[in-house]
C-alpha cells in the first residue's frame, strides 16, 4: 500500500471516529424521545430517521450538493456565516454521514429503551431520581447494548460509505478521498493489485467488527441489523 | 379484428426490433450527441442502439469481466487499442469517431474571461476537472495548466468528477466555480450555451482522439457493424461536429 493509500484509510477512520461520536450525542435524544413519545409525530420522526435505510445515496447525494451549493439554503446559510461552503469539505462530509447513519445508530438505541419499560424508571421516581438523574443513572446504563450496537454499526457503516462521498466529495487527498473512492479509482486505472489490498482489508474489517457484534452482543443481534 | 391486426403487427415489429438491438457503450462526453445519432440510426436502418452511459476506464474493467456490450465508443484511443490487443475487442474495428474539445467553464455568466486568464487570477474556491487518472479529458485539463505553468499553484483548488458528466455537475449546481469539461456538453447552437467559457486552444493539450471499436461479442452482429458504418456516414458527421467536436 502507497501513502496515498494510508491517507486514504487515515481519513476514513478519522471520518467515522467523528461522525460515530456526533451520532451518539444527535441520535439519543432522538431515540429517547422516539421510544417514550405518545405524539402523533412519532412516525413521521420515525419515518424520517429511517429514510436513509431505503434511498439510494445517489438520492441524499443529489441533494445534498444542490442543498448545500451556493443556491441551496445550507449553502446560503454557510456563507452568510462565513464558513464558506460545505461541498468538496472534510465538514460536508461529516454532516453528509450523520445522515447516511443516522438510523444505523438512533434505532438500536431506541429499541433499547423501549426494552427497558415503565418500571425501572417508576422505581428510581420514587427514589426522588429527577427525570435527568434517572436518564443517567438507569436508562442508559441499562440501554448500553443499545449503544454499543448503535456506535459499531455507525462507525462500519460510515467506513462504508461511497455514493455520497463520491457525489459531493470532489476526490480531495486527505479531505473527501475516503478508502471506497479510493479503491474505486483503482479499479477505473486498472490498478487491480493496489485496489485488491484495499478490498480486502475491507472485507475483513468488515468481517471482523459484525463477528464482535454478534459474539459479544448476541441478545440484540436479530432486531438491530436490517 | 383491425385492432387485433393492428397489435400483432406491433408486436411482430418489436420482437423484430429486439432482434437488431445494439448494447452500446458511450462515453459520458458523448452522451449528448449519441442520443441525437441513436434516433437517426433507428430510423434509418431499424435497428435499435441500447446506450450505457459512463466513465471509459470503468467500460473497460466490465468489458474485460464479460459485459455485455458489442460497441464501445470510448474517450480516448488507448482503450480500443488495448481492448483488441487482449482479445476483447475486433481487430481492424478501430477508429477515430470523433476529436475532443476542452472548455474552461462556469456556470456564472462573467467569470470566465475569453482568454482564460481567471487560472493565473485566481479569485475562486475549487477548480473542477475529471480525475486525470481514468479521464481522458481530465489528462488533457492537466496538461493545459501544465503548459500555463499554473498547474501547482491550483492544485490545492482541485476537485476531482468521476466522469466528465460528474464534473459538468459539480459546475452547473455551483458548488465548484468553474472547471474543465468538453465543449460538447455545455454548446448550444455552435457556441457556449449558458454561463461563460474560454475553449482551451488546442496546442495546449495533446488531441483527444475518441475511438470506437467493435467488441467480442458484437462480432459478426450485423447491426454493430451497422452502427460503425452510420457513425463514419455523413449524418452522423453532422451532428459530431453540431456538437463541437472536431473530425478527421
Amino acid at each position: 500500500m502507497g501513502n496515498p493509500d494510508l491517507a486514504a484509510v487515515w481519513l476514513t477512520l478519522k471520518l467515522a471516529t467523528v461522525v460515530t461520536a456526533l451520532l451518539l450525542i444527535v441520535g439519543t435524544p432522538i431515540a429517547w424521545w422516539l421510544a417514550r413519545t405518545r405524539s402523533a409525530l412519532k412516525g413521521v420522526v420515525g419515518a424520517v430517521v429511517a429514510l436513509p435505510l431505503v434511498l439510494p445515496p445517489t438520492v441524499l447525494g443529489f441533494y445534498l450538493l444542490i442543498t448545500m451549493g451556493p443556491h441551496g439554503p445550507v449553502g446560503r446559510l454557510t456563507e452568510a456565516l462565513g464558513l464558506g461552503l460545505l461541498p468538496f469539505t472534510f465538514p460536508g462530509l461529516v454532516i453528509a454521514s450523520v445522515f447516511y447513519s443516522l438510523p444505523f445508530v438512533v434505532q438500536p438505541i431506541q429499541n433499547a429503551f423501549e426494552a427497558i419499560g415503565e418500571r425501572p424508571l417508576e422505581a428510581a421516581a420514587t427514589l426522588r431520581a429527577g427525570p435527568w438523574d434517572a436518564f443517567w443513572s438507569v436508562a442508559v446504563p441499562m440501554a448500553k447494548p443499545g449503544f454499543l450496537s448503535g456506535a459499531i454499526l455507525g462507525f462500519a457503516h460510515t467506513v462504508g460509505e461511497f455514493g455520497i462521498v463520491l457525489m459531493i466529495g470532489g476526490n480531495i487527498p486527505d479531505k473527501t478521498r475516503v478508502v471506497s473512492v479510493q479503491i474505486y479509482d483503482h479499479v477505473e486505472a486498472l490498478e487491480y493489485a493496489e485496489a485488491h489490498w484495499l478490498a480486502g482489508g475491507m472485507v475483513a474489517f468488515s468481517f471482523l467488527v459484525l463477528l464482535a457484534l454478534y459474539t459479544f452482543n448476541p441478545a440484540r443481534r436479530q432486531r438491530n441489523v436490517r | 379484428m383491425k385492432r387485433l391486426a393492428a397489435l400483432t403487427l406491433a408486436l411482430l415489429a418489436a420482437v423484430a426490433a429486439r432482434a437488431d438491438d445494439v448494447q452500446v457503450a458511450v462515453a459520458a462526453n458523448f452522451t449528448g450527441p449519441m442520443q441525437v445519432i441513436a434516433a437517426l440510426f433507428e430510423r434509418d436502418t431499424g435497428h435499435k442502439a441500447r446506450l450505457s452511459f459512463g466513465a471509459t476506464g470503468k467500460f473497460y474493467a466490465q468489458i474485460a469481466n464479460g459485459a455485455p456490450f458489442e460497441v464501445l465508443l470510448a474517450a480516448d484511443d488507448e482503450t480500443p487499442a488495448r481492448l483488441v490487443t487482449e482479445g476483447h475487442g475486433v481487430a481492424g474495428t478501430p477508429f477515430t469517431y470523433a476529436i475532443g474539445k476542452l472548455v474552461l467553464w462556469s456556470a456564472k455568466p462573467d467569470l470566465v474571461d475569453a482568454q482564460g486568464d481567471i487560472l493565473k487570477k485566481g479569485g475562486f474556491r475549487h477548480l473542477a476537472l475529471a480525475n486525470p487518472k481514468t479521464a481522458p479529458y481530465g489528462a488533457a485539463a492537466m496538461q493545459a495548466m501544465g503548459r500555463l505553468g499554473v498547474a501547482e499553484t491550483l492544485k490545492p483548488l482541485f476537485v476531482q468528477g468521476e466522469n466528465i458528466a460528474q464534473t459538468q455537475q459539480f459546475v452547473s449546481t455551483g458548488a465548484a466555480e468553474l472547471g474543465f469539461v468538453a465543449y460538447s456538453q455545455v454548446i448550444r447552437n455552435g457556441a457556449i450555451g449558458n454561463g461563460s467559457g474560454w475553449l482551451v486552444p488546442e496546442n495546449l493539450y495533446d488531441p483527444i482522439r475518441q475511438d470506437a471499436v467493435i467488441l467480442a461479442r458484437g462480432k459478426d452482429k450485423p447491426a454493430a457493424a451497422a452502427l460503425l458504418a452510420f457513425l463514419k456516414g455523413d449524418k452522423a458527421k453532422e451532428v459530431i461536429r453540431s456538437f463541437g467536436y472536431g473530425l478527421r
